[in-house]
């Protein structure tokens, strides 16, 4: 292969150096309006008035709206359709959104905002896990859901589950705490809308330009048609602008009512606010093992921290235990989920979507099992491993699997066996798993996950997609499988892509489905035009390899006319026969394996980071520069939530929302990181790629506390693992109490009735 | 707050020289550089991410050394060279930690290159081939959140030794 | 994207100059010189003026007089942390420089600026909205300390890491009043509140630090924060030790972030002088250090394990003089750097 393979520049390089990649924030279109959103400061309120009076009498104000203007309700999943553009009638979080102006300068619509008067009946806030599984003091959070403030329950058992206990050697059961934690994209969020003859169109930092199409099209009340959304050039994502967002709804409205173009950048402080970030999740988890390490038989219960509104709650609070069986042959499992509503603001998808809080739990807790049976834990785990197309209890499907050869590398580049001791020092192992793309779509539908046309012009290509470049280079694999294909180079080609009036369909930059969805939609399109040139140019007793790209194409133009393709994918129906089996499915799952080295200071609890070594099976690295930047930035992200980074609150609101009290790790708190690719060729995937932007954050944290263990000998059960909680942990240590710091229990919950689903025959 | 646009806008003439360029601009005094670079001067290559000095989004270089321009005033940089992304191709030809930041995958949603491409100009412009440790010391200031910044010192080691 | 409020910019040509526009305007006015600590304060609404007054005019340099060197204080923190001068007489001092926030900072942000810097408080230190919605604090626009509510004073940290090394120095500043100018020793120039935490008369500029320390006097700064680079100190150590062969003849000891003033651990400087820096001594001499500092919940990390923390930086900012192979810092993932 020319071009697959190779480590080429993204096709958006040089605009992403020069500065003239236009992000939201940067489009200036004449007569620009500037929009602010006022905010709740409070957790919990009902509204009892507004009065915009005052902010509408403001010289430079030309419209302030509020609920009453967009009541319609919208919300990323069909079934939780919970949020409002602007509340007006009841604030669950403060950062709540309840009125938007729009001004000529940014500073009169801030300072409008501050003259709007609301009047609130305070409620009493639900700031925690158990308090939202307490009876409300006033009224819950949410009108559905429940009991008290759950906002879902689910309880599943696949396998004979006390049968595999009964027969397991021993059995152990531990409780983990993931606290929640944020994206913080370096772009603050940013949209900018215009309405002319009828139509909206809007650019927007977003990851899905389709579900913001969907979002407008309901909350406007206007036909899709009518509404063109454009994917601006995009400051990072990591999941936190996968969701519909109020001031995309918000800009549309006010420049449909004051006929100008609106804008509306988030403060730092907002983008806090809107969040969709990591759910904290406490976590139970009870294990049966032989006397050898082979797993029996798991019961896995979860916790989730919502928010106050659903957004992918629902999806989330699947994910904490559907993945734990895709690295482990579990023979039964057991799997219980609770999402409560609390004040604060909405949780949702970030990188890992509710997956690396329970890989934390399992890593950690199969550690201990090792410990307590006196095996190695990489023994153990490798005892484990799920084998290549296989599926797995809950019915997964594992086709291509490299656990095995990523955790040869990892665990002899980093000498891992062969350590020596000294005080303080620690390494610490950890393997992953994650989604190339979720198998089944948001809202229920037929159709094509994503489409990708090709048009070729007189020697030149144009390939038109719905995918949403997020900086990971989406474009640029896109590029290369087309140049690949028609025998060209990436710069080759000509991309139109997230524009929803002139791409086809693409769901967007989310669950890690683009390289392996795109990729195949466009696979499948290059290769029909491929066919095209190639019968055009052999009709004229000719070789394609012969003939220059522009001849093939002016032979193809002429005896076809119009030259276009198009391809499309759809995932393969392969969810399991129960209600619930959609989420977890993947056409393919990427496998990551990680070692940390570290040394721990007893004294201090500090904790000094030396390397990391982590491998990745990404199937086929279409482009080895763009994966090991996925995997790196992945480890990057995977440490600030093992060490520093988390979404705190105090009195009823976001403690620290800025980048200087959210701990984000800089150049100097970053060890050097070892990336080994592994490729695995997966027989779905283009040229047998899979994912590589979530997966590898996955082993990061338990790797990390694993190494604080074998430094100290103290397990720290919770993340992030701060100083204090390490000398805590130390302190119960020198008392002779349990050598650990985490949560100490896990609360009654009232799940329902277990759904049995038999397990699936083992091998595909 | 909501009394503060009542009061009258200070707005004075200035000339800043900007990437080479002589600027005359009429701008309110309390406009940042950030924002009259962005929204007075067109140039967006400097982007922004608290406007607080606490990310390094929105560095340029004043005289040559790295600053927050949503933390200065133009007010008190007449006089003074101001660099900003865009001038740090001459012409087409990108300056060589342009070339290699893109060689080399160091921008992926590119928005806080710019600010790092100029803190590393400034860093190579007085320390040629510096050490992986002080690249990590003269970019201490910029946060990135995508790359995990290895493919940034990678960069920067390319560019230095691609110009010495 | 956040911006600053309307105001009107002064260009005085003197320091009296600026000292008598200030005291005409009063608190409607501040003086900025580098603006790294105001701008952001007055995006966040933390003060309310419709003046700034430049100081732009003071100098930025320094020099050596016959037994002290002088600082302009319009110098850049960068110009400090570089200065041969100060390297090679008051290696603590440059050290505290070369700590402060970040590098882009330290090229805009002054040593004036950071002997004045506002003190901090992470209820303080926010977004007119976020103080809004938390309750306006006694500090700014409320009526009760959120950290602390039954106190009737102010608890907000000394934030600066010059500070406590120019007081561990013996240095002075020098201010100019609408009249005349003075002169005071730094330690002076702090109040323990964390409202009017500064001693000076609103009006008057700080103009120069001078440094007199003798040659034999050795500095060192230890500075602890969570990550590398960009955060204040959350506990800080500046030591300076005259030293007679190995014996301590005069030391000062002076810790930063655990007060609303540079807080001079007196009673371990008593108890080193006259002994010589032995591990033991200097443990001992850290542990009773730590004592006074009282670090409240109001910055990052807690503020339990922050007080166990002052005895740690004590401890390495005395070996650091003791060895004097550069400063260092205290973070949580990053490698230490010299």
């Amino acid at each position: 292969m020319k071009v697959v393979g190779r480590p080429l520049p993204k096709v958006d390089a040089a605009t992403k150096v020069t500065g003239r990649a236009l992000y939201a924030d940067d489009i200036a279109l004449p007569r620009t309006l500037h929009c602010r959103i006022l905010r709740s400061p409070h957790p919990h309120a009902r509204i009892a008035s507004i009065d915009t009076s005052a902010a509408r009498r403001m010289p430079g104000v030309l419209a302030v709206i509020t609920g009453a203007d967009l009541p319609v309700k919208f919300g990323i999943l069909p079934v939780t359709q919970d949020e409002r553009a602007l509340e007006h009638e009841k604030v669950r979080y403060v950062g709540d959104p309840i009125a938007a102006v729009a001004a000529t300068e940014e500073e009169i619509a801030a300072a409008a905002c501050d003259a709007i008067s609301v009047e609130y009946e305070v409620l009493e806030p639900v700031m925690s896990i158990d308090a939202a599984l307490d009876p409300p003091k006033d009224e819950r959070i949410q009108d559905y859901g429940g009991p008290n403030n759950i906002h879902k329950l689910v309880a599943l058992e696949f396998g004979d589950v006390d049968a595999g206990f009964a027969r397991a050697d021993y059995v152990r059961e531990d409780v983990f705490f993931f606290q929640g934690n944020t994206h913080l994209p370096m772009e603050q969020h940013s949209a900018i809308a215009t309405y002319v003859d009828g139509k909206v169109t809007l650019w927007s930092s977003t990851q899905v330009v389709h579900y913001v199409h969907r979002a407008l099209a309901k909350v406007l009340e206007l036909p899709m048609n009518r509404i063109r959304v454009i994917g601006a050039a995009h400051g990072g994502g990591f999941g936190g602008k996968t969701d519909p967002f109020a001031h995309e709804i918000i800009v549309c409205k006010l420049a449909m009512l004051t006929g100008r173009p609106v804008k509306c950048t988030l403060t730092r402080e907002e983008v806090f606010y809107a969040h969709r970030g990591r759910h904290p999740v406490l976590m139970w988890v009870r294990t049966g093992v032989t006397r050898d390490g082979r797993i029996t038989a798991m019961h896995f219960r979860s916790a989730l921290d919502g928010g106050a509104y659903g957004s992918y709650g629902v999806a989330s609070t699947f994910y904490t235990g559907a993945l734990q069986t895709v690295t482990y042959d579990i023979p039964a499992y057991r799997f219980e989920g609770c999402r409560v509503f609390t004040n604060k603001p909405p949780c949702g998808p970030k990188r890992g979507h509710g997956t690396p809080q329970p890989r934390f739990a399992l890593e950690l807790h199969l550690e201990k099992i090792a410990d307590d049976l006196g095996l190695d834990g990489v023994a153990l785990k490798r005892r484990n491993f799920v084998k290549p197309n296989t599926w797995t209890v809950n019915w997964l499907r594992v086709t291509s699997c490299g656990l095995e050869e990523c955790t040869e590398h990892v665990i002899k580049a980093s000498g891992f066996h062969d350590r020596r001791r000294r005080p303080g020092h620690g390494m610490g192992f950890a393997i992953s798993s994650y989604l190339s793309g979720a198998g089944t779509a948001i809202y229920w539908n037929d159709m094509p996950h994503s489409e990708v046309q090709i048009k070729v012009d007189r020697g030149g290509v144009t390939v038109y997609c719905g995918a949403m470049d997020i900086g990971q280079g989406s474009d640029s694999v896109l590029a290369a499988i087309v140049a690949e294909e028609l025998g060209l180079q990436p710069a080759d080609i000509r991309l139109v892509t997230a524009d929803t009036d002139t791409t086809p369909i693409d769901l967007g930059s989310y669950s890690s489905r683009v390289t392996f969805m795109a990729g195949n939609a466009a696979l499948e399109a290059a290769r029909k035009m491929r066919s095209m040139l190639v019968e055009a140019v052999e009709a004229g007793g000719r070789k394609f390899d012969d003939v220059t790209f522009e001849e093939a194409s002016v032979l193809a133009e002429a005896r076809f006319g119009t030259l276009t393709s198009a391809g499309s994918y759809t995932p393969p129906k392969i969810a399991g026969p129960y209600k619930g089996s959609g989420v977890g499915p993947s056409p393919a799952y990427s496998y990551s394996a990680c070692v940390i080295d570290l040394d721990a200071d007893a004294r201090t609890g500090l904790v000094h980071i030396n390397k990391v070594w982590i491998a990745h099976d990404v199937g086929r690295a279409i482009n080895p520069l763009l994966v090991e930047g996925q995997v790196e930035g992945s480890v990057y992200m995977g440490l600030g939530e093992a060490l520093m980074e988390e979404q705190t609150f105090r009195k009823g609101l976001h403690k620290w929302p800025s980048m200087l009290e959210y701990k984000s790790p800089t150049f100097l708190d970053v060890p050097e990181i070892e990336t080994f690719i592994v490729e695995t060729v997966d027989p779905e995937g283009p040229y047998g790629a899979k994912e590589a932007g979530q997966g590898p954050l996955l082993p990061v944290p338990p790797a990390l506390c694993a190494a604080v263990h074998d430094a100290l000998g103290v397990w720290i059960d919770e993340v992030p693992v701060t100083p204090e909680k390490v000398l805590e942990a130390l302190r119960r240590k020198g008392k002779g109490e349990l050598p650990r710091y985490g949560p100490l229990r896990f609360p009654l919950i009232p799940y329902p009735p277990t759904i049995k689903v038999d397990a699936p025959p083992s091998t595909i | 707050m909501k009394n503060e646009v009542l009061r009258e806008v200070e707005r004075i003439v200035l000339n800043l020289a900007v990437n080479g360029e002589q600027r005359q601009v009429l701008v309110p005094v309390h406009k940042t550089l950030l924002e009259v670079l962005r929204e007075d001067m067109q140039l967006t290559g400097t982007k922004h991410g608290c406007e607080l000095g606490e990310c390094g989004t929105c560095t340029v270089l004043v005289d040559g050394k790295p600053a927050l321009s949503c933390l200065l005033l133009p007010i008190q940089l007449e006089g003074r060279a101001i660099t900003t992304v865009e001038g740090m191709a001459q012409g087409s030809e990108l300056h060589p930690l342009q070339v290699a930041f893109g060689e080399l995958g160091a921008a992926q949603c590119g928005y806080c290159t710019p600010g790092i491409l100029l803190s590393a100009r400034s860093l190579l412009d007085t320390n040629p081939r510096p050490t992986r440790d002080e690249i990590r010391e003269a970019l201490a200031g910029n946060l990135c959140r995508c790359t995990g910044y290895t493919k940034i010192l990678q960069a920067v080691e390319l560019a230095a030794a691609r110009m010495s | 994207m956040l911006r600053l409020p309307r105001f009107k910019y002064l260009r005085p040509k003197t320091a009296r100059e600026a000292a008598r526009m200030a005291a005409e305007l009063g608190p409607r006015a501040m003086f900025v010189a580098g603006g790294t600590d105001l701008f952001p304060k007055l995006k966040r609404r933390q003060f309310e003026v419709d003046t700034l007054i430049g100081l732009d005019f003071l100098p930025a340099s320094t020099h050596s007089g016959a037994d002290e060197c002088v600082i302009g204080a319009r110098m850049t923190l960068a110009d400090a942390t570089h200065d041969p001068l100060l390297n090679r007489r008051f290696t603590g001092y440059a050290e505290a420089a070369g700590l402060v926030s970040s590098p882009p900072l330290r090229n805009v942000g002054t040593i004036g600026g950071n002997l004045c810097v506002d003190t901090r408080c992470n209820y303080y230190d926010m977004t007119y909205e976020w103080r809004k919605a938390a309750g306006f604090c006694l500090k700014k626009d409320g009526d009760i300390c959120l950290v602390a509510p039954s106190s009737p004073r102010c608890w907000a940290v000394s934030s600066s890491d010059t500070a406590p090394m120019a007081v561990a120095l013996e240095g002075v500043v020098i201010v100019a009043g609408p009249d005349a100018d003075r002169e005071l020793p730094v330690s002076a120039l702090y109040r323990d509140d964390g409202i009017d935490y500064l001693a000076k008369q609103p009006a008057e500029v700080v103009t120069e630090l001078r440094l007199r320390s003798a040659a034999d006097t050795r500095s060192a700064y230890v500075k602890l924060r969570r990550r590398g680079s960009i955060d204040f100190p959350i506990a800080g150590a500046a030591v300076a030790v005259k030293l007679d062969g190995p014996t301590v003849v005069n030391c000062r000891i002076v810790l930063s972030a655990v007060a609303s003033y540079p807080l001079e651990a007196k009673a371990a400087e008593e108890f080193l002088k006259g002994k010589r820096l032995e591990p033991e001594t200097i443990q001992e001499a850290a542990e009773i250090a730590s004592k006074p500092a009282k670090p409240l919940d109001n910055a990052d990390l807690s503020h339990f394990w922050r007080k166990r923390m002052v005895r740690v930086v004590v401890e390495r900012a005395i070996g650091q003089v003791t060895t004097r192979n550069g400063g260092s810092r205290v973070t949580l993932l990053g490698r230490t750097a010299s």
